[in-house]
């Protein structure tokens, strides 16, 4: 028991008192709503006493930082030690653009890369292919071959900084490219650190930029992880996302329950197909989440978190490395909570759900620029965001000491809310006999249909406020400087890429492609082949299409 | 007479797959008593512009956003008066920066709704454009 | 021939998707219209497809209209989604799964709301289906949700009724008891590669053995659809299910049933257009004048019965002759 039997009598004795007082109040001063609630719509009480901790076993459900169940953080001198990675994700236009801006993110002092591909490159598309029309380098950069990626990590110490990279379906061949790339520039594999995204499984549920269908998906992030554990110790292959399901419109529930049973499914592939041991490869397993407006809910998630994943590769998996148990973790900010109206307004919204991410451990942070509801960030705006985190590390103390909200009340109480709510999603996926499975019956992606709708629902009958649009409107536009894409980046990387195909070898990548295709159909693990390909400078379409060919695509069910 | 039933589309022209705008679009114009032709994310401008034929629709949602809509919205719109279907209202919506607002007003869009935007009030929109272009017929 | 009924036997999609549109919404100007197109109709082959939501009956239409267009036929579908009872709106998100398709000229998608129709579809559904036969259509797929007892409007209009179940979603067995089982001509088990698919068909296959058949009738084929991401099996199994379709197409005409189910529908068209001209006026000139609610009083308070008015109105009314 958490709190003596002693401080528990005078606590009720005190609640009650209060009780009788709230009452009395109330008459003449009623609350200003019917309802509070999280922005998740999960039911907050008035106060939080000693009593809500009642069942709580300190040693066993909270602990000390480094132990399990690691609630209070995997490293036993948290952010003491080292301050979370600042790691902006940022791409823009053509690789030239982007490094451009990676160089002035790092002089900045941000302390981690982390790429943002334009849609083209993420769906597996050339920059000339008929599907790429009006989308080349606008949302991200635009990389088609090998020689676009050393441009775009052109000056960059492969040895010295980890880059995360954004990519899900092309993820093995962006992957090769980096290792091309360290390999040409005389970086040894087991010297290179980073990440790959790499879930196709939230893709399914939520951002749908998907390619080939389950089945096969998994079995090319399985080569990954397989190709990791053997050859590229420090890179993290796949980043277990929650991040779009929270933005598709899930509840922080159902971002926490549908990432880790996804993570459950990688494991049993990993195992099932490479028979691998647990803690051979669990160690370099990451997840990316979201950090929401609702400070206190998102500071709880991100520590159940850390205890539900520890307790599942224990108990479910047997892992015995501690670092197995260990849930590492980036955060961004949400894009979903900043609005057009007022946009300075998102630097404060990024700002709380910054602290709410440090407050919850995270290991890596982006924080969103103001003008991302509108189009790409601004040289200032990415400025700002970034400062928002040196600000939090520097100057508010919030890093003084370890996880300084354990022990509240409200926290604890809704860690363990959130986690029980948690472990019966996780429960019902299993039930259906697993997330692919699920995903089939269109489970997840109805629970966050349903979720969006009725928070929109919410949002419009001002249930639910978010100022600027349905509260505190104002006429006035404050017209914020705009970065733009130029169309002509466009027709120039499409000259590249072109330029490329016709100097190349084209025996040799007509070989590579062939290679690709053989590991395809024979199961072989395709990371050697791919590598190779890009090193002949094969494009990432070419490569994809012979995904497309062998593992077929997938179709949209249209779900609403 | 009786009250004709609104018939609009909802697509997602281009490579973005971020459907959560357009799906919440779909569900409140079902609740307004429309009837919607969902059909999800990854169109090309002419698999829009054909199905927008095909189901007679009095007006086209299009979402975007990935910085596309400069394109792909004005070539929905281009393809539609090719097959002598410009009486079919264009809209858009998603990552739309202000700058770009007159280029596609230019181009044939007659509305474009950016994130906040409230539901009712693109309703309301749909139904008072239909009106006043019926009342022109 | 007016202009319209000309571009629509010339196939033009525009025209004629207005047309349904305006039979839909009951446009006065709609009915005339279709009354000059009729005697272009009765040449298409209609098959419908009906089963529970989520058996995927999209993805096998889909499917089919491939295998129809290989045998260079043109093709018009009809994708039924019911309307919101609450708000007298639909979603119909079925051409999601027929997207390939969009652009070929030989095919004509659309998407009709049930619009409260109990039984599954519209008046204006028929309708629709003349207007796609009327076009020249040799395949005119429609696919319905059909569930229960009650949405068995589909034996009305298709000469051959595909009915698709799908292993493993616990409702099989209410389907097959619900009177699905005897309006079906052939049986599509989809996702077969699910477990409990084995168990369906032996159920099923019991089923139909265990019903009574006359000589020389059809009997109802099982065919088994896998895994779609399986591309090779996919094929040849829905190629399967299209032979088996026009096999049974092929019974009908040798057997002279074609012509026997296209009589039993006029018989019912007609009974539907009686209704609609005589039936419709009468009970909006009664509601319109207040008349209706006024015996619907009388009758709650038991001062009249409901059969002894109506056959009085009846009397009244055609006598009137004019309606």
């Amino acid at each position: 028991m958490y709190f003596s039997d002693e401080t528990q009598k005078k606590s009720r004795r005190l609640t009650e008192k209060w009780q009788d007082e709230v009452q009395e109040t109330l008459k003449s001063n009623p609350d200003r709503k019917d309802r509070f609630s999280t922005v998740s719509d999960l039911d907050i009480k008035r106060l939080y006493t000693p009593e809500d901790l009642k069942d709580v076993d300190f040693a066993r459900n909270i602990g000390a930082p480094g132990e399990f169940p690691y609630l209070r953080g995997n490293q036993v001198t948290g952010y003491r030690g080292r301050h979370w990675t600042f790691r902006m994700f940022s791409g823009m236009g053509s690789a030239r653009d982007t490094n451009a801006r990676w160089h002035m993110l790092l002089r900045e002092g941000q302390t981690g890369l982390s790429t943002a591909f334009d849609f083209p490159t993420l769906m597996g598309y050339d920059s000339d292919s008929p599907k790429a029309l009006g989308e080349v380098g606008k949302c991200g950069v635009a990389i088609d071959t090998l020689e676009d990626f050393l441009e775009l990590i052109d000056g960059i110490p492969l040895d010295q900084v980890t880059t995360s990279m954004t990519i899900n379906p092309p993820a093995t061949i962006l992957w090769a490219m980096y290792c091309a790339a360290a390999d040409i520039k005389g970086v040894p594999l087991a010297k290179i650190g980073g990440t790959i995204q790499n879930d196709m499984l939230k893709e399914f549920i939520a951002q749908k930029t998907f390619m080939c269908p389950p089945e096969p998906s998994i079995k090319l992030i399985s080569d990954t992880v397989e190709f990791g554990a053997k050859y590229v110790p420090r890179w993290n292959t796949i980043s277990i996302s929650g991040y779009h399901i929270r933005e598709a419109g899930a509840t922080a529930i159902q971002e926490l329950a549908f990432t880790l049973r996804d993570g459950i499914e990688y494991v049993e592939d990993v195992i099932r197909r490479k028979k691998m041991d647990v803690d051979d490869f669990a160690p370099r397993l990451s997840f990316f989440f979201n950090s929401h407006i609702d400070f206190f809910e998102e500071v709880c998630k991100l520590r159940a978190a850390r205890r539900i994943w520890a307790k599942i590769m224990r108990d479910r998996f047997g892992a015995k490395n501690p670092r197995s148990l260990w849930m590492r973790f980036h955060t961004q900010t949400a894009g979903c909570s900043l609005t057009a109206q007022q946009p300075y307004n998102n630097i404060i919204r990024t700002t709380v759900e910054a602290l709410a991410a440090v407050m919850g451990g995270t290991q890596s942070l982006h924080t969103n620029s103001l003008d991302e509801v509108f189009c790409l960030p601004s040289e200032h705006a990415v400025e700002v965001a970034l400062r928002t985190q040196q600000i939090l590390a520097e100057e508010t103390g919030v890093v003084n000491t370890i996880d300084p909200l354990a022990g509240s009340y409200f926290v604890e109480s809704l860690t363990n809310e959130i986690e029980e709510k948690t472990w019966e999603y996780i429960e019902k996926i299993d039930a259906m006999g697993g997330m692919i499975a699920a995903i089939e019956k269109g489970f997840p992606q109805m629970e966050i249909a349903d979720a969006a709708y009725k928070f929109q629902r919410q949002i419009e009958n001002k249930e639910k406020i978010m100022v600027g649009v349905n509260k505190y409107v104002t006429e006035a536009q404050h017209a914020v400087p705009l970065m733009e894409i130029d169309e002509k980046m466009g027709e120039e990387q499409i000259k590249r890429v072109q330029d490329v195909r016709r100097k190349r070898d084209n025996h040799a990548v007509k070989q590579s492609l062939t290679d690709i295709r053989t590991a395809c159909k024979s199961g072989a693990n395709v990371m050697p082949c791919c590598i190779e390909a890009v090193k002949n400078l094969a494009t990432q379409q070419e490569i994809c299409d012979v995904y497309r060919e062998v593992y077929g695509e997938y179709r949209d069910p249209g779900l609403y | 007479m009786s009250a004709r039933k609104i018939r609009v589309m909802v697509a997602k022209p281009g490579l973005d797959g971020h459907d959560r705008g357009a799906r919440i679009l779909a569900r409140c114009f079902r609740d307004a008593g429309f009837e919607v032709i969902y059909t999800g994310c990854h169109q090309t401008p002419e698999q829009v512009a054909a199905a927008a034929i095909q189901e007679d629709v009095d007006l086209v949602g299009l979402s975007c956003l990935s910085g596309a809509h400069r394109i792909l919205f004005p070539r929905v719109v281009e393809l539609l008066k090719e097959k002598n279907a410009s009486d079919i209202t264009v809209i858009g919506g998603g990552i739309i920066p202000e700058q770009d607002f007159q280029m596609l007003y230019d181009a044939g869009i007659k509305a474009i709704f950016t994130p906040g935007a409230s539901l009712d009030s693109i309703v309301d929109w749909i139904r008072a454009s239909i009106q006043t272009r019926d009342e022109h017929h | 021939m007016t202009e319209t009924t000309a571009k629509i036997c010339a196939g033009d999609i525009r025209s004629a998707s207005r047309l349904i549109r305006d039979l839909e919404d009951r446009i006065p100007e709609a009915r005339p219209r279709l009354k000059q197109l009729f005697q272009y109709t009765g040449k298409s082959f209609i098959i419908g497809i009906t089963g529970a939501p989520g058996a995927g009956k999209s993805t096998l239409t889909d499917a089919l209209i491939t295998e129809f267009r290989k045998q260079n036929k043109t093709v018009g579908v009809l994708a039924v989604d019911p309307t919101s009872p609450f708000s007298g709106g639909a979603i119909l998100g079925d051409r999601v799964r027929m997207l390939k398709h969009a652009e070929d000229e030989g095919v004509f998608i659309r998407s009709l709301a049930t619009r409260g129709a109990l039984g599954g579809l519209s008046q204006a559904a028929g309708d629709a289906i003349h207007v796609m036969e009327a076009m020249g259509k040799n395949v005119i797929l429609v696919e319905t949700v059909g569930i229960g007892q009650q949405e068995l409007d589909i034996i009305h209009h298709a000469h051959s009724v595909i009915v698709v179940l799908v292993p493993g979603m616990g409702d099989e067995i209410q389907t097959m008891k619900a009177g699905i089982m005897e309006i079906a001509d052939v049986f599509a088990i989809n996702k077969a590669d699910r477990p409990g698919a084995k168990q369906l068909q032996t159920e099923l296959t019991g089923l139909l053995a265990a019903s009574p058949l006359t000589p020389g009738a059809w009997k109802p084929p099982i065919v088994s659809i896998g895994n779609l991401y399986e591309p090779a099996a996919f094929a040849e199994q829905t190629a399967e299910l299209a032979r088996k379709i026009s096999d049974h197409h092929a019974h009908l005409l040798a057997s002279g049933q074609l012509s026997h189910r296209m009589e039993r529908q006029a018989l019912i068209e007609i009974s539907d257009a009686l209704k609609s001209c005589i039936l419709d006026p009468l009970l909006r000139e009664l509601t319109d004048s207040g008349e209706l609610k006024r015996i619907a009083q009388k009758v709650k308070n038991r001062e009249a019965d409901p059969y002894t008015e109506a056959e009085a109105l009846a009397r009244r009314f055609l006598k009137s002759g004019e309606k």
